[in-house]
Formats: C-alpha cells, sequence, structure tokens
C-alpha cells in the first residue's frame, strides 16, 4: 500500500469550493461520470472570467446534467424537463442584467427541448448553452437519445441504434447561434478557456461536451468503464477550428472533431428588440430597466 | 401600495373581455407577457404588445405554450410580474410548467379564455370545460386560485386582482374566462392610477446567509429573494425543504406538499369571493359563474315569474370553492341548479358540499352557444316541485 493512499486528506478547502454547494454534497454523479468534470471547468471558468457572481444564474432541466443548477451556488433554477432554456428566456428578459447560463443534457435540450433550443438559437437569446452529450438518457436507465450514434446500444434500442442522431453544432449553428463549440471532458484546459470566452460573449452561444457514461453508455455498449472512455477520447478526437459544421457527424465510436467552429457576433433579441423600437417608436419608448421590470414601493 | 400610472389607461371605454384583461394585467403592474397566439384569447395579447414598449414591459411571443408558461415562471423570479394568455389546446400544454410554478411557489397569472373542446374543438365558440382542469389539471396534489369574470369591466378588475392573490399567495392564479366575455364588447371604466391598490413582491430582508427561500416564519408564505440579488438560492420542482434543496423523503413530501395546500385551504375564507341575490328564503338556488350567470338571470326570472322563490349565488372566485356558504344553503333550501357549458364539473363541487341533503342538478350544455333560459327555468322548476 503506497503512502499517499494512507495519507489523511487535509481539509483544505478546494479551489472551486466557493462556487459550489459544499453542503450538498456528495452529488448524485456515478463514479467517471464525465459531469462533474464539466462542472469543475465551468466554475473555474466563472472564477477566472471576472464575472459579476451575484448577476450571474443558473438553470438546468432534468437529468443527470439536469442536476448541475443544484450544485452550482449562483441563483440557481432545477426547471421542468425541456424547459431550461425558455425558463431562462424569462429570466433574461424579466431582468436584462443577469447573465444566464442553461446547463443541461442532450436528452433535456436536445430531445424534449429540441424546440426550444432551435428557437432561442434563432431569436439570438443572450443566453450561454451547455450541453453535456453522453448519447444517452441516463437518469432514467440508458434509453436511447436523439444523440446516440448509429449501431450503438441503449436500453430501448438492444440491438442497436437505427435512428440518425443530431449533429448538435451543426444544427446549432444553422439556426443562428453565435458561438459554437465541442469539446470531451478530457480537454480540461480548452474547455475552460472556452467557457471563459463564452461568458464573455453575447448571445446564443452553445458548448457540447461529450462527456463519458460508465453506468449505461460504456456498459451497454462494451466500452469499459469511464477511464476507457477518456482514453478513446484522447486517441480519437481531432481539434479542427473552424470545421465545416456539416462534417461534425459523431459515429460510433469513431473520431470525435472538437474545437470551436463558430465565433461571431449578431445583435441579441434584446439588443434587435430595444434597437427596432428606438427606431420606430422614438421617445416614447421606454425600454426595460436592466434590472428588470419589478414595481417597486 | 398604489401601482405605476404608466400602465393604466384611465377612462371611460368600450372595450372586449379580452382588450379589457389586458388592459387590467397592465394595471396591476405586469411587465412581462410570453405567450402563443390561440383563439379567442389572443386580442389580450395584441392588446398588451400595442402599449408595452411605452411602459418598459417586454412581450414574446415563444414557440409554443411549454415555452411560454416556463418563460413567465422564470420572469417572475426576476421579480417582474408575469402573465401568459391561452385557451384549451394550448391550457393543456402550460399543465407542465404550472405545475412548477405552484411547487416553486411562483407568483403569475394565467389567462385561459375557454373555448369548446375536447382537442381543437370548438375554436371561436364559447365552452366552460376546463373548470377541473384548472384544479386538477397539473399532476400532483397542489392547491391553485381561480377567478371567473362576467363582463369586460370584471375582466378588467379580476385581473388586477388576479395579481394581488398571485403575490399574497405565490401561486398561479387561473382566469377562466370563457369566449363569449373575451368577445363581449361593453363600457369598461379603468379608474385613475392612485385608485389602483397592488400588492409588491414582498422581497426578503434578511441578509444572504441568513435567508432560507422556503422557511415560513409564521406567515402564509416564505419571503421572496429575485435573482440577481446576490442571495445565490436554489429552487427545484423536486420536492425541497426550506433551503431549496431536494429531499427524497416521506417527511419533506409532507412538509413541502402540506403547505402548498395549506397556504390556500387555511385562508380559503379570505380568498371565496361570491355573488348572491335573493337567496335569503329562497327555494332553489343557481350557481353559474361568467357569462351562465347572465343567461342563468334570465332563466332564474322566467322560474320566479311562475312563483318559484329562486335565489342566485355568482362565483367569483372558483377555487377554492365556497364551500361553506355551499353547505349553509343546502340546508335551507330544496336544491340547487347548477347551468354551465360544460356535462357538469362544478356541479360535482356543490353536490359534494351539499353532501346528499338536497339535490345539485346540473343544465349541462356542450358548448358553441350559451343555454336556453327556459332549460334552466325548466330545471328550476322541476327541483322547486
Amino acid at each position: 500500500m503506497s503512502t499517499l493512499m494512507k495519507t489523511e486528506v487535509r481539509p483544505e478547502e478546494h479551489p472551486i469550493a466557493p462556487f459550489l454547494r459544499m453542503d450538498r454534497m456528495p452529488h448524485i454523479w456515478c463514479p467517471t461520470c464525465g459531469i462533474g468534470t464539466v462542472v469543475k471547468c465551468y466554475a473555474t471558468a466563472l472564477g477566472s472570467s471576472g464575472v459579476d457572481l451575484d448577476k450571474a444564474v443558473i438553470v438546468s432541466g432534468i437529468g443527470c446534467t439536469g442536476r448541475v443548477a443544484g450544485y452550482m451556488k449562483l441563483d440557481a433554477f432545477h426547471s421542468t424537463h425541456g424547459r431550461a432554456i425558455p425558463f431562462a428566456t424569462g429570466l433574461k428578459l424579466g431582468r436584462p442584467e443577469l447573465l444566464v447560463t442553461v446547463f443541461s443534457g442532450d436528452g433535456d435540450l436536445a430531445g424534449i427541448g429540441g424546440n426550444h433550443f432551435i428557437h432561442a438559437a434563432r431569436r439570438n437569446m443572450d443566453l450561454l448553452v451547455i450541453l453535456v452529450n453522453n448519447f444517452i438518457y441516463g437518469m432514467t436507465g440508458g434509453q436511447n437519445a436523439p444523440t446516440t450514434p448509429l449501431t450503438a446500444k441503449s436500453s430501448t434500442m438492444p440491438f442497436g441504434n437505427f435512428e440518425r442522431p443530431f449533429n448538435l453544432p451543426h444544427l446549432a449553428a444553422s439556426c443562428g447561434a453565435t458561438y459554437v463549440a465541442r469539446w470531451t471532458c478530457l480537454h480540461i484546459r480548452r474547455l475552460t478557456k472556452s467557457f471563459q470566452e463564452a461568458l464573455k460573449r453575447k448571445g446564443f452561444r452553445f458548448i457540447e461536451v461529450i462527456a463519458p457514461c460508465s453506468t449505461l453508455y460504456a456498459r451497454l455498449n462494451k466500452l469499459g468503464t469511464g477511464l476507457n472512455l477518456m482514453r478513446f477520447y484522447h486517441d480519437n478526437a481531432e481539434i479542427r477550428h473552424g470545421a465545416d459544421t456539416r462534417e461534425l457527424d459523431i459515429d460510433f465510436q469513431q473520431k470525435l472533431v472538437c474545437g470551436k467552429f463558430v465565433d461571431e457576433e449578431r445583435p441579441t433579441f434584446l439588443d434587435m428588440m430595444q434597437e427596432h423600437y428606438r427606431r420606430i417608436l422614438g421617445d416614447k419608448y421606454k425600454p426595460m430597466p436592466p434590472e428588470g421590470g419589478m414595481i417597486h414601493g | 401600495m398604489k401601482t405605476d400610472p404608466a400602465g393604466v389607461l384611465t377612462g371611460t371605454h368600450y372595450l372586449d373581455g379580452d382588450f379589457a384583461c389586458g388592459e387590467g394585467a397592465m394595471a396591476a403592474g405586469c411587465r412581462f407577457v410570453a405567450g402563443y397566439p390561440i383563439t379567442p384569447s389572443t386580442e389580450v395579447v395584441e392588446r398588451i404588445t400595442r402599449r408595452f414598449p411605452m411602459m418598459g414591459g417586454t412581450f414574446i411571443q415563444m414557440e409554443d405554450e411549454l415555452a411560454s408558461m416556463a418563460a413567465v415562471v422564470g420572469a417572475s423570479w426576476t421579480g417582474t410580474k408575469s402573465m401568459t394568455v391561452t385557451s384549451g389546446p394550448g391550457f393543456s400544454l402550460m399543465m407542465e410548467n404550472i405545475g412548477l410554478a405552484a411547487m416553486m411557489e411562483t407568483p403569475c397569472v394565467v389567462v385561459n379564455v375557454q373555448r369548446g373542446g375536447p382537442s381543437t374543438g370548438l375554436p371561436t365558440m364559447v365552452g366552460q370545460a376546463d373548470m377541473m382542469q384548472a384544479r386538477w389539471g397539473s399532476h400532483g396534489d397542489y392547491e391553485i386560485i381561480a377567478l371567473c369574470p362576467r363582463s369586460p369591466q370584471e375582466a378588467f378588475d379580476i385581473t388586477i386582482d388576479a395579481f394581488n392573490l398571485a403575490e399574497l399567495y405565490r401561486v398561479p392564479v387561473l382566469i377562466m374566462m370563457d369566449e363569449c366575455v373575451g368577445h363581449m364588447t361593453e363600457k369598461v371604466v379603468i379608474p385613475p392610477a392612485d385608485a389602483i391598490e397592488i400588492v409588491p413582491r414582498k422581497l426578503t430582508t434578511k441578509p444572504p446567509g441568513e435567508f432560507f427561500p422556503y422557511r415560513v416564519n409564521g406567515g402564509t408564505v416564505p419571503e421572496f429573494a429575485r435573482a440577481g440579488d446576490g442571495y445565490r438560492f436554489h429552487t427545484t420542482g423536486l420536492t425541497h425543504d426550506e433551503r431549496g434543496y431536494p429531499v427524497m423523503s416521506v417527511e419533506c413530501q409532507e412538509q413541502c406538499v402540506r403547505h402548498l395546500i395549506d397556504k390556500i385551504k387555511k385562508n380559503a375564507d379570505k380568498i371565496v369571493r361570491f355573488e348572491e341575490e335573493e337567496t335569503d328564503g329562497a327555494e332553489v338556488v343557481v350557481v353559474s359563474y361568467g357569462i351562465t350567470s347572465r343567461v342563468a338571470r334570465m332563466g332564474a326570472d322566467l322560474a320566479r315569474k311562475k312563483g318559484v322563490k329562486v335565489g342566485m349565488l355568482r362565483l367569483i372566485v372558483a377555487w377554492p370553492f365556497p364551500e361553506k356558504r355551499i353547505r349553509e344553503l343546502a340546508g335551507k333550501i330544496k336544491g340547487f341548479v347548477v347551468p354551465e357549458i360544460n356535462y357538469g364539473q362544478m356541479v360535482l363541487e356543490v353536490e359534494r358540499c351539499a353532501a346528499g341533503k338536497v339535490p345539485a342538478i346540473v343544465v349541462p350544455h356542450g358548448g358553441g352557444g350559451v343555454h336556453d333560459p327556459n332549460e334552466i327555468c325548466k330545471t328550476i322548476l322541476g327541483v322547486a316541485r
């Protein structure tokens, strides 16, 4: 037995502890699940980007990644399945100065919430959308997702998936997202940097993070554990910034193209609305103040 | 407190119920509306969108009613008074996030201008068949407040009441209008802003470290912290403790859900509202609401001419239901007659409260029109006999 294992861990605070609800630890995620890594990168980015944390709010839907909002020490909303984006839209429009992040899974955002996803991108709603893609419905027991690669097994496609999955960066980009990136949760530095960058941008910013689900996806597909999947990412991820998003399909256990694909500036929903009303209505136009439309005493 | 004058169109107007409802919302301080077009409710939003940019209000047409309701709940957490407007099919889609609003104790207002159903039903024609859906539509146990205006003037007044009740009890408040009232044009008097009392969001005064988002300190509802004020609170649709943290236990479920029920049930006397007419010494009492209350009066008058002593009880607040009053009346009369534009919904409540003492007879109508007063009269005569 190594001396390291005998060493008692001193009760030092982890650098990202101030960003987490430590009173809710331990979290519910399985050993070697990738979501925690993504949370770590997001918290690090929040800390280093210098954003006003009092104005930073986070919204999740339902599912494994849907639990993220519950662990972040921000104003945090654990909403309904698929509705994180419209819920976040209400927060942003009700108090325009908020910095709103949506943090949820592939089933939540691209499955049941797919309609909201495309419309928020079309409107260029000012939201940072972080989607953790583990290719499967984890919390409910490994059912097929709109991201499950062709031929991969899931609990509801025991003979392998025959439905074509989404190419999410392409979906986001073609609907008008102003920032689109994909990483795996092995790319800790690049992912953190991407979060930092996206936190500073405006508009609909979409970051897909491929993450291992060892309990279900890996087990059903005999891929080993999360560690094996991380090794797979290491060997098969290919960074191609600016790649044509049409070429970002993910095939079962094939190469994973990562990188930043879109980074452009375009007026957000609120920019468009305010500029339009100012032009048409002139002085009569009274926009909602940045601190919101609450009527004070 | 007095309302923001920017939203108040003081004066005497000739408005339909939908427009009056929109005016009521703006007068009540509503500054965020999310909606999806649906007949016969869209005019509420059309009225609001013409005036919102001049008063700091934001409207967004969402991709569907699921999104509209979710956006309303989100916006309310910023302290901005929020509303959505719909009709039957959209109301069905909103049930998911009405449940979320109930669970998160989020003040908001949902207007349902009822049309004939089920399914697509009669898009342009009247119905009153969503009354039980209003009460029970979202899954799980919760209490709700629902109001039923009978006229454009009342649509205006009741909409202000709805926003105030939503704040007082931190619940979604439903305005169960009907297509007839929504599309009926009458005189509407809008008072000056300094005559309109509104209930502001009750923000906590505690510092962030001492604030618990779901701690009820002897009051009816917990204090509120809005998003962006540094409280770093958590809220969820899961069963939660006073910290707003999920707790999956029998004890926490009892505490959490019991509170959602009790805050309305224990205050029902303060919330319940109805109007009575000639119920003293009545043989038969007609219980009705919305447009049907106006037709029911004609039916009652016909029966009165035939010598029957007919009382009227009009529900202004349908949920919570005026249980006590119906029980009292049940001990004094021969029976209730309940005309409604459905095949028997609120009559079930009347029957429950009458508890077998006297009959409660529905005068059903499938929708698309209002009752023939003669039908109501006939039922009254039958009960009086």
